[in-house]
């Protein structure tokens, strides 16, 4: 702690001149008050992931009840064996979601660059860019219950993917895998705004210069677009990925409503661990746990890795 | 100084050079019903051009240059959109105005506010209606104001900001399934964290969950655990778009830390609370996913029913009432709408669309 404070020290007494000694004794006292606040936030922030972890790995229920919820459990209660279990309720359904998330998160992002591209970079009369623009943005904070009925309505009745996905069923795949098509097509029409509206203020803040001259020397949109654009889209394409995995993997309320049963061979992980550990005995807590941090574990590893991004995807 | 936070890349020079920009007519793609490359980029008057189409010309004429070239970039995806947005919140709105109930198919011949009227005499809906708003307002409010505390506090120069700051943002990565799972067992009533906790300081076990009075504020504070991360972020931008200038001259008028703060910065921070809060308030009106995991069902624990869980609980637990889903759905909407309307017409003032 006194390493991290000592150049703020110099810094901050050149800034306030004054009696040397107290001046430095107070302002490493906040600096130290300032890290210990940050340090309990920290903890804030960690416990409920950390009691989540533990519990993991106990044994339901006399492990649960018998220790301290944060303390790691000693060796007589220690067990993986709801791991194992997690995996094996849960495994299939990482699998599904997978299979639509990452189509969904690829398609979609494309589409938003392509769009913002087209409402950004080609001239076209501002006013009209906005009105367009204002349909993208409004359409990123619809409540989905909004849409829902109509949704369930359109899936069923007018485009109904199990009849016309026919010829995979009879090749042996569970006619429940029409739902994922049906989660792919709809993630992405809800990702468009969001995708379009974050590649835009990219778009918008990049040099001109370059798209003009060319645009000058007869390139079609196209071409600049390829040429272009695209190569400079790869820092926002990587925010906007990120963003849009991390939303369709973890989104719910879709999957419950096209995929509707958690004990579908299709269903996705996040509508399996929605039911996992409950049970008319009561939870299994270290199963729900387990369960957690596994189909956490992508995002979680996303994040990670890619956390600068993911910061920037949320701030704009 | 110069604090970076988001790092905007240059665009680099490689990709100038990379680019041919040799005109390739193979290569030109023109809106249906224009085939000429045009050689000036576009600024030709279309109808002067040969095998131009008439309608492209006017097109271009009325909405700009590159209008009619520039539709297969962002057409495509506006229809889908436009379908699945706008077009289901119009058919929406007419499904709430029939009776449309059961397994049988829809019948539109006779459309009637009779759904709204039910969800008025609904003691059920106007509950649900009234811990909406209390999540909205409460959720919204708390959030934000913990997000700019934290904004403040990592702002302050401090060492390991990335890793301050990667894990106050964690949980935004965690899904609401994952955070329910978490919570519950938090707010477990024997052995759960906060009862321990509560038990320590000599108080008696709180029943987190089973409480109509306390479970929606324990909803609550999880959301807040789960987003004020985010609210620290957007605060933490507007925070370093502040010029260093402004601080100074804070210092040099002899205001103290707290003085300065409220006097001077946090004034400057409207757009970011402005941003902040519309995202907040759509998340909180998207609690569903948070609620349903909590009790592995459509039923939300007593006193914390809101209208997406309601909705959702209508249509596709027991006999669907698409028609009164359908109306609950529009008064939600609505909600949204009174959040968004305003937003999007400040963001237009201020020159953002």
């Amino acid at each position: 702690m006194s390493d991290a404070t000592a150049p703020e020290q110099s810094a901050e007494s050149e800034r306030e001149p004054g009696p040397p000694n107290t001046g430095t004794r107070s302002v490493s006292l906040s600096r130290v008050a300032l890290y210990g606040a940050l340090l309990a936030v920290m903890g804030v922030f960690l416990v409920p992931i950390e009691t989540g972890l533990v519990t993991s790995v106990k044994t339901n229920p006399t492990g649960v009840s018998e220790t301290l919820p944060y303390l790691p459990p000693p060796p007589e209660y220690f067990t993986l064996a709801k791991w194992e279990q997690a995996f094996d309720r849960l495994g299939q359904g990482m699998v599904n979601s997978a299979l639509y998330s990452i189509p969904a998160t690829v398609l979609s992002a494309f589409a938003g660059s392509l769009t913002a591209y087209g409402i950004t970079q080609a001239r076209w009369k501002d006013r009209y860019k906005a009105l367009l623009l204002a349909l993208f943005v409004a359409g990123i904070f619809i409540p989905y219950q909004a849409v829902l009925v109509p949704l369930s309505r359109f899936w069923s009745t007018y485009a109904p993917l199990e009849d016309w996905l026919a010829v995979l069923w009879v090749l042996g795949i569970d006619n429940d895998y029409a739902g994922l098509v049906e989660l792919s097509v709809t993630h992405i029409a809800y990702g468009i705004p969001i995708c379009t509206v974050l590649f835009r203020s990219y778009y918008k803040n990049m040099s001109i210069e370059m798209v003009e001259s060319a645009r000058l020397d007869g390139a079609s949109l196209r071409r600049v677009y390829r040429r272009i654009i695209l190569p400079l889209s790869t820092p926002m394409f990587a925010v906007v990925l990120i963003y849009q995995f991390t939303q369709i993997w973890n989104d719910l309320l879709f999957a419950l409503i096209l995929v509707s049963s958690e004990s579908s061979e299709a269903a996705p992980v996040t509508l399996i661990l929605a039911g996992l550990g409950q049970s008319l005995e009561g939870s299994d807590f270290p199963l729900r746990m387990a369960g957690a941090f596994i189909a956490a574990l992508p995002t979680l590893a996303v994040y990670v890795m890619f956390g600068e991004e993911f910061a920037e995807g949320v701030a704009s | 100084m110069p604090r970076p936070f988001r790092r905007r890349s240059r665009q680099s020079d490689r990709a100038e050079s990379e680019c041919d920009l040799s005109p390739e007519s193979g290569d030109h793609s023109h809106g249906p019903g224009s085939g000429s490359p045009r050689p000036d980029g576009g600024t030709v008057d279309e109808r002067t051009a040969p095998s131009s189409g008439r309608l492209t010309g006017a097109l271009d004429d009325r909405f700009g240059d590159d209008f009619v070239e520039s539709l297969p970039f962002w057409l495509p995806a506006f229809l889908l959109m436009g379908l699945f947005v706008y077009g289901a919140i119009v058919w929406n709105f007419v499904i709430s105005l029939t009776d449309y109930e059961g397994f049988r198919d829809a019948s539109y011949s006779s459309l009637d506010f009779e759904m709204y009227s039910r969800a008025l005499n609904d003691s059920g809906f106007i509950d649900a209606a009234q811990n909406t708003v209390v999540l909205l307002i409460a959720f919204t409010v708390l959030t934000l104001g913990i997000g700019l505390g934290l904004a403040i506090l990592v702002d302050r120069n401090i060492r390991f900001e990335n890793t301050f700051r990667t894990i106050y943002l964690l949980p935004m990565s965690l899904s609401f399934v994952v955070t329910a799972q978490f919570w519950l067992w938090l707010y477990n009533f024997d052995d759960g964290l906060l009862n321990q906790a509560v038990v320590l300081v000599g108080l008696d076990r709180v029943n987190w969950i089973g409480d109509p009075q306390v479970v929606l504020w324990a909803v609550i504070l999880a959301l807040m655990w789960q987003f004020s991360g985010y609210a620290m972020v957007v605060y933490l931008a507007g925070l370093r778009a502040i010029p260093q200038e402004h601080y100074e001259a804070a210092r040099v008028d002899g205001a103290s830390t707290l003085k300065m703060y409220w006097r001077v910065i946090i004034p400057q921070l409207k757009g970011a609370t402005i941003s902040a809060a519309v995202v907040l308030m759509v998340f909180a009106l998207k609690a569903f996913d948070f609620l349903f995991s909590l009790v592995s069902g459509y039923r939300p624990p007593n006193g914390s029913d809101i209208l997406a869980t309601k909705m959702v609980r209508e249509v596709y637990s027991g006999t669907p009432r698409w028609a009164y889903g359908s109306a609950i759905a529009m008064v939600l909407f609505a909600m949204a709408l009174s959040i968004i309307g305003p937003y999007l017409v400040y963001q237009y003032r201020r020159g953002n669309l």
